[in-house]
């Protein structure tokens, strides 16, 4: 079933003067219990095609559909109740709020939508990322792998339809970053939860079940896992990149 | 239930951001007590004029709507920067879905919070610190202690609250407002952009230096220099040529300061200095504009402070010099019909059964005389100086009678004040007076001309100048000028006015205030049926000049500490959000093996330079303004000015030093902390 509709937006910086095309043209869809990664090289427009699905920006022109509901013209109320429910937003830099424990943190998210079961929902989440042990400490008290974790359980412990990450693996080790995604890859297995990730990192990106990768605003090519290995998808996708990467 | 606790820790995550804010609203709520408190302070000490007390409160209560506007936008401001730095977090509350209705009220939240905090903590300061206003109170008052007992004013208090109540609420609607109008993109983006920093044009910079100084100058010549010239609309000109010149030269000094430390390589690259002048050179670019504003209310700030100080002391120290009798009666003669027929007053009051020369212990009597034939306006035109005259003093009433005294009853009173006597020849005149800026004017007269017709005999100034004096008791210097005259002159003249002046008999404090009582009782039981006579008192004199001192002293004290206290905050956290900006570099700085203590010198010398600058020009400022104010002062007197800068000084020196060493320990606690 179709989740995501991306259809031709455009998004547009600066003056007239000097006029930045960051999205030019842009469609594709999401099928729901998708893992799905964008790539591509700084500049390439793939942060901004993030912002734009998750309403922190705006497009030029074109439409987004989610469900059927066409984001780009929600507004005010419509528009908390969207981001609440819908969405679940994951940061390179974690975002997490340094007055509150892990378990507050993620418990946030919850309370902000009146939820009930708060006490199950973040212990069934912090078991799923294993994070349990870490509940009861401060973001400072953490590692980095642990606060990513720990913002990833407060993107999905609403259950939303939709979890946007933002280079998750971008300030992580490597260790920590293959937990990370192996996580987001059981997420998605087990909890058919939809993923779309933006990465630079060929490695990061190979966890996908499909690639995008984005050139100058536009789709320039896309590649699915199927039935291969992570390794073999992994050597394909590097094979993208280097193809890509003239420019870089 | 959720947010008011959500604001509760985020208030104590940021207690360090807002120290300074919880400070600086902790210290205006106290002031604004103590001030507004004053009139019930003084209320017990026992004070014979209530009228003083009445003005007090007045004055204090109209000057508070001022100060209540200025901390008003103070709090704002503060309020308003501390905000920008927490984008980062409401764009994650946005982004987990919070609606902006909700931040407001968690923002409301925290507002009230810090108000409640800080008015019951500011108010307690504020009732501790008004008992020491009270033992100010009975020093300016010249009572005694003994009727001194702990006070609390539920009236100030309650003016208090409501006048934080509305800026704290002004506040609450502020950031409503922020928060409405702010787009998600830019809160999350806030931190990423990067301060530009564009060196400037060297050849610019120095030219645009050189015109501001040049600005600077011309402003201060014209405003204290050629003051014969100045007309109101040229005063505004220059001051606002002034403040532009402020913003240029620190605008220019921002760039040329950067170009020409880092030009002398020996001292570029001693130690952290490269650092430390890279942290300043980034920082006075943004900060020109508040640098500005600071030193324009730095300067404001001086000059109330100075002003008010000098004139409080002037006005006790003149009451000795220039009272130096107990009691002055003036009698008028205004109308002919009236004419007592040559008696004078002793003789008209003896003769209604009032014995005045009893009361005294020495008296002495003396006449002045007036003529149409001889107004201020004739006294230039006999010397053809008048058009020239004209044309400068425009406002100056040309029409005024001058007043004549004849030279032996003139140094009969100057006997009796202790004061230097004069000869006169026939054919002789001297002008006295004190009150400086007319003597001037008079002087140039005489410069003209030393020849001039009195009463139609034709006489010459003995002195090239006028000559420092006066006749009448009071305690400012406003002798505009009398002529003294031979006795010929006048004979057969009818004297306008007679004054009598006299000396209760010797004795203590209380027994003068008794023959004071008996003097006044007489004086009130007779006046009515003499008609025409005034009394002036060197008591009653002193009890208004006391109270005049003191209410110009509190409000001096009000606004200067107000202003003083915005000053200080607004560099604070300036400062403050700076090195919270700058963590990084600290640590770096540690991470290749910078010791602690050039660390802190850096620091130091940065927080320095911040408060330093826009101090060091705001005393140039006052120089000139005090110069120019001192026009003013005059009138007062000016002999108190030098007490008056040391007392200002130490005020300044206590507060805005106070400001910068809180400043500089909390910065340095900040970078220790984050390691």
């Amino acid at each position: 079933m179709e989740l995501l509709r991306i259809q031709q937006i455009e998004k547009y910086y600066g003056s007239k003067s000097s006029l930045t095309k960051a999205l030019d043209d842009l469609s594709f869809t999401v099928e729901e219990g998708e893992f799905v990664a964008i790539m591509g090289a700084s500049g390439s427009g793939k942060t901004t095609l993030l912002n734009c699905i998750s309403t922190i920006d705006r497009v030029t022109a074109g439409h987004i559909f989610l469900e059927n509901t066409d984001i780009t013209l929600l507004r005010g109320k419509a528009l908390n109740r969207f981001r609440r429910e819908k969405l679940g937003f994951i940061f390179q830099d974690f975002n997490l709020l340094d007055t509150l424990t892990a378990y507050e943190n993620i418990s946030l998210a919850l309370s902000i939508q009146n939820a009930k079961n708060i006490d199950e929902s973040v212990n069934t989440v912090a078991k799923q990322l294993g994070i349990t042990d870490v509940l009861h400490k401060y973001p400072y008290q953490m590692s980095g792998g642990q606060k990513q974790r720990v913002a990833s359980a407060r993107a999905i412990v609403t259950s939303p339809r939709i979890i946007l990450a933002d280079e998750p693996t971008g300030a992580l080790d490597s260790k920590s970053a293959r937990l990370l995604l192996e996580r987001f890859r059981y997420l998605n297995i087990e909890h058919n939860a939809t993923i779309m990730m933006v990465t630079h990192d060929s490695f990061t990106a190979s966890y996908a079940g499909r690639v995008l990768f984005i050139k100058d605003g536009r789709l320039f090519n896309q590649i699915t896992r199927g039935t291969d290995t992570r390794k073999q998808f992994f050597d394909k996708i590097i094979d993208v990149v280097t193809l890509l990467g003239g420019g870089e | 239930m959720m947010l008011f606790r959500l604001s509760l820790r985020n208030l104590r995550r940021c207690i360090r951001d807002y120290a300074i804010y919880f400070f600086t609203l902790l210290i205006g709520v106290s002031i604004f007590y103590v001030f507004n408190a004053v009139n019930t302070q003084t209320a017990m000490v026992v004070i014979e004029d209530r009228s003083i007390t009445k003005l007090l409160e007045t004055s204090m209560s109209s000057v508070s709507v001022f100060v209540a506007f200025v901390l008003g936008l103070l709090i704002v401001y503060a309020s308003r920067f501390l905000m920008k730095r927490r984008n980062r977090e409401f764009a994650l509350y946005l982004l987990l879905g919070m609606s902006k209705g909700k931040i407001s009220v968690l923002l409301f939240f925290e507002t009230l919070f810090i108000g409640i905090g800080s008015l019951a903590a500011g108010l307690v300061a504020g009732i501790g610190l008004s008992q020491l206003m009270s033992a100010l109170v009975v020093n300016l008052f010249e009572a005694d202690m003994t009727s001194y007992h702990f006070i609390i004013s539920t009236e100030a208090i309650g003016k208090t609250i409501l006048n934080f109540g509305i800026m704290y609420l002004v506040v609450m609607i502020c950031n409503g407002f922020m928060i409405g109008k702010c787009k998600l993109i830019d809160l999350l983006q806030s931190e990423k952009k990067t301060e530009k920093l564009h060196l400037k044009n060297m050849l610019f910079c120095t030219l645009l230096f050189f015109l501001a100084a040049f600005g600077l100058g011309y402003a201060y010549y014209q405003v204290c220099y050629s003051q014969s010239e100045l007309t109101q609309e040229k005063f505004v000109g220059m001051t606002a040529l002034g403040a532009v010149s402020t913003f240029v030269l620190f605008w220019s000094v921002s760039g040329l300061l950067m170009r020409i430390v880092s030009g002398i390589k020996a001292l570029y690259f001693h130690k952290l200095n490269v650092f430390t002048i890279r942290q300043i050179g980034s920082r006075i670019n943004t900060m020109v504009f508040s640098m500005t504003v600071i030193c324009l209310m730095l300067f404001v700030t001086i000059c109330a402070l100075l002003g008010c100080f000098s004139i409080r002391n002037s006005l006790n120290k003149n009451l000795d010099d220039m009272c130096p009798v107990d009691v002055e009666l003036t009698y008028y003669r205004v109308d002919e019909a009236e004419n007592r027929n040559g008696t004078g007053l002793i003789e008209d009051a003896r003769a209604r059964g009032w014995d005045i020369p009893a009361a005294f212990a020495d008296y002495t009597k003396l006449h002045c005389y007036r003529s149409e034939d001889f107004t201020f306006g004739d006294f230039f035109a006999e010397s053809g100086s008048l058009d020239e005259v004209m044309d400068k003093y425009l406002f100056l009433d040309y029409s005024t009678l001058e007043d004549v005294f004849p030279v032996s009853e003139y140094n009969a009173l100057m006997q009796l004040y202790g004061r230097e006597q004069i000869e006169l020849d026939e054919g002789e005149y001297v002008i006295i007076g004190n009150f400086d800026s007319m003597m001037k004017v008079r002087d140039m007269r005489l410069a003209y001309d030393t020849k001039m017709t009195i009463f139609g005999h034709e006489l010459h100034s003995k002195y090239p100048e006028c000559r420092d004096g006066f006749v009448e008791l009071s305690v400012q210097p406003l002798n505009v000028g009398i002529f003294i005259v031979p006795d010929s002159v006048v004979e057969g003249q009818m004297p306008q006015t007679e004054y009598v002046f006299g000396n209760y008999p010797d004795g203590n404090k209380q027994e003068k205030i008794k023959s004071e009582k008996q003097f006044l009782a007489d004086y009130t039981a007779f006046s009515e049926e003499l008609n025409h006579i005034s009394i002036n008192s060197r008591q009653d004199m002193a009890n208004a000049s006391i109270g005049l001192g003191a209410i110009v002293a509190f409000i001096g004290l009000y606004i200067g500490l107000v202003f003083l206290v915005a000053c200080g905050a607004i560099l604070a956290l300036k400062q403050l959000s700076e090195t919270a900006d700058s963590i990084r570099h600290y640590e770096m700085l540690r991470k290749i093996g910078v010791e602690e203590r050039d660390i802190s010198r850096s620091l130091f010398c940065q927080t320095g330079i911040f408060f330093l600058l826009p101090m060091l020009l705001a005393a140039l400022h006052s120089y000139f303004g005090m110069k120019f104010a001192m026009i003013f002062l005059e009138m007062f007197g000016t002999s108190g000015i030098g007490q008056s800068m040391l007392t200002v000084g130490l005020l300044i020196l206590l507060i805005y030093g106070g400001y910068f060493l809180v400043t500089y320990l909390c910065s340095k606690s900040m970078i220790r902390e984050q390691k």
